[in-house]
């Protein structure tokens, strides 16, 4: 494998008796694409908050192209360059969309500008090339709020696009989408994500078909434990996969 | 080197929109009717806008605040520090051009705002307003019980110069309310071009999902804090304006119900254009006149029948009549 853009070594966290996660080991490469499954409860978001700093480990260590965020605060992971978006969409509904994209540029190129035109020309081009990328462009001058589910989405993983990401993390993007949509959608996704072929991808996903299509490397989570980390094909036919993840073989 | 890269992110600020040359022309143009027309309305009206426009400034700060998701109920402490400061800097230091004395007011609203801005930038909602409105009473406090400062009565101050001449008379008057119409539109101008910036739309972000603009890597708690500052000046200059027209302070100026006046001015006008805070000022100074006049002692009722119509017929204010979104 080349340098890891994401290591996590000894990663163990506990909600009291709850045990969230336990002795996670993981190396992440540039381009990977990384599909994180399991049933709720799992472990997953937990992993996933740990990264971005939300949640802070009780033990083992979490370095990001080798520096150290384990302690560091979520915003200052994320000016490192971990960038996310989430299950359910976080947005700014009073705006348009294009001016969704404007914020996350202005904070990408940091605060204290008073006289900067949030309109900037070059920022107004790259929001529009991301949105482009999105298939997003129609919606441009539409208020958030009343846009449908699936496109929040889009504009969700186009506005954590912004600012270059080292890696990136997807929130089950393609839950609460209708099923005849979600091919359709994570295609787009990936194929906005394809011009930016080193960024790693880490993405939490309940559709086995959706991780068959997409991912290049799969990680399962059960119990707050990895229980298979390989290619999608070698994991889905693993039987502790089949018992505790997809549920094709029942009981213990 | 500076001012050179200051000059092109103006440059950069002035391309990206035709905004600000719009919005340059826009006060120009209300300054040159409101210069004409002082000419050949009564002089009760000149004064009546006089003061109209200086709270319009104070209210202006607090608009700033709202578009963050914040109302401060205390900006009538530095309406009160603009006020005192510059009638200070009148009486005891010499100070007397109308010009100075208003920035001069605007600068020691901040100076007061400075060591609060990180605490209160830690607030939202109810306790940003009540720690707000109680740090105005205790500066009311402090201002009724400092006799060397007048105590409740608080003291007069003479008339000001304005480029070396001095403001008496009718003519004097006229001018002064020329100064404070001019400060009035280039500040109108400056928060227009703020809240167009990419800090003013990250600051409408905040108002709307303070988490997601946290995660796109701003801090909401600097915004807040920065808001509060600008917040501070613009009530010190409106402070020192309405002084300089009154020629009299008073500790009431950090009064509870005097910052109430102050929020019912933002409210009226809302936080989606500048002009309505000046339109939305105006109107109430109208009303209490009239009120005044015809209704004595019952003005109050007449400007809460007023509030609840707006509140229920324009709910975003009276700036929603012609602007979706003041970007």
């Amino acid at each position: 494998m080349q340098e890891a853009i994401l290591e996590a070594r000894g990663i163990a966290k506990r909600f009291g008796a709850v045990v969230a996660a336990s002795d996670i080991n993981v190396k992440i490469g540039p381009g990977e694409r990384v599909g994180l499954i399991g049933s709720n409860g799992a472990g997953k978001t937990t992993f996933v908050n740990m990264i971005t700093g939300y949640l802070k480990p009780d033990e083992g260590q979490i370095k990001l192209a080798g520096t150290d965020i384990t302690r560091l605060a979520p915003r200052a992971i994320n000016m490192l360059g971990v960038k996310r978006s989430f299950q359910i969409p976080q947005l700014f509904g009073d705006l348009s969309v294009l001016e969704n994209m404007l914020v996350a540029l202005a904070c990408r190129d940091g605060q204290g500008n008073f006289l900067r035109s949030a309109r900037d020309p070059l920022r107004v081009e790259h929001a529009d090339g991301l949105l482009r990328r999105f298939r997003l462009q129609e919606h441009r001058r539409r208020r958030v709020s009343e846009l449908p589910g699936g496109v929040r989405k889009l504009l969700d993983i186009a506005m954590a696009l912004t600012a270059r990401p080292k890696l990136l993390l997807l929130d089950e993007p393609t839950s609460a989408v209708a099923a005849d949509e979600k091919f359709q959608m994570m295609d787009t996704i990936m194929s906005a994500l394809a011009e930016d072929p080193e960024t790693p991808v880490l993405f939490v996903e309940h559709d086995m078909d959706i991780i068959g299509r997409h991912a290049t490397r799969v990680i399962a989570f059960y119990s707050g434990r990895i229980i298979a980390d390989d290619a999608p094909a070698a994991v889905l036919a693993q039987d502790d996969v089949r018992r505790y993840v997809t549920g094709e073989i029942s009981g213990e | 080197m500076n001012t050179i890269i200051h000059s092109t992110a103006l440059a950069r600020g002035l391309q990206g929109s035709s905004r600000p040359l719009r919005t340059l022309a826009a006060a120009a143009a209300t300054f040159t009717v409101l210069a004409v027309a002082g000419l050949c309305v009564p002089a009760w009206l000149t004064y009546l806008v006089t003061i109209a426009a200086g709270n319009a400034l104070v209210s202006l700060g607090i608009v700033a605040l709202m578009r963050g998701g914040v109302v401060s109920f205390g900006q009538g402490m530095f309406f009160a520090a603009g006020g005192y400061g510059a009638a200070l800097l009148f009486n005891q230091a010499g100070w007397t051009d109308a010009l100075a004395l208003a920035a001069a007011g605007g600068v020691l609203a901040v100076a007061l705002a400075l060591p609060f801005a990180p605490l209160l930038a830690r607030y939202r909602g109810i306790f940003f307003a009540t720690l707000t409105l109680a740090l105005s009473m205790v500066a009311y406090g402090v201002l009724m019980k400092w006799p060397e400062l007048g105590g409740s009565d608080g003291f007069t101050v003479g008339r000001p110069t304005l480029l070396g001449q001095r403001l008496d008379g009718p003519e004097g008057a006229y001018r002064l309310f020329l100064l404070t119409v001019a400060l009035a539109a280039a500040i109108g101008f400056l928060a227009r071009i703020y809240f167009a910036s990419s800090t003013g739309l990250v600051t409408l972000a905040a108002r709307d999902n303070e988490l997601r603009v946290e995660y796109l890597g701003a801090s909401v708690r600097r915004l807040i804090g920065a808001n509060f500052l600008i917040a501070a000046f613009f009530g010190g200059v409106g402070g020192a304006l309405v002084v300089l027209s009154l020629g009299h302070v008073e500790p009431a100026f950090s009064y509870w119900t005097v910052s109430g006046e102050f929020v019912f001015i933002a409210v009226l006008a809302g936080y989606r254009s500048v002009p309505a805070v000046f339109i939305a000022s105006f109107l109430l100074e109208i009303v209490r006149s009239f009120s005044s006049a015809y209704f004595p002692n019952t003005w109050q009722l007449a400007l809460g029948l007023f509030l609840l119509l707006v509140i229920r017929f324009l709910p975003q204010g009276i700036g929603s009549l012609w602007t979706r979104e003041a970007r």
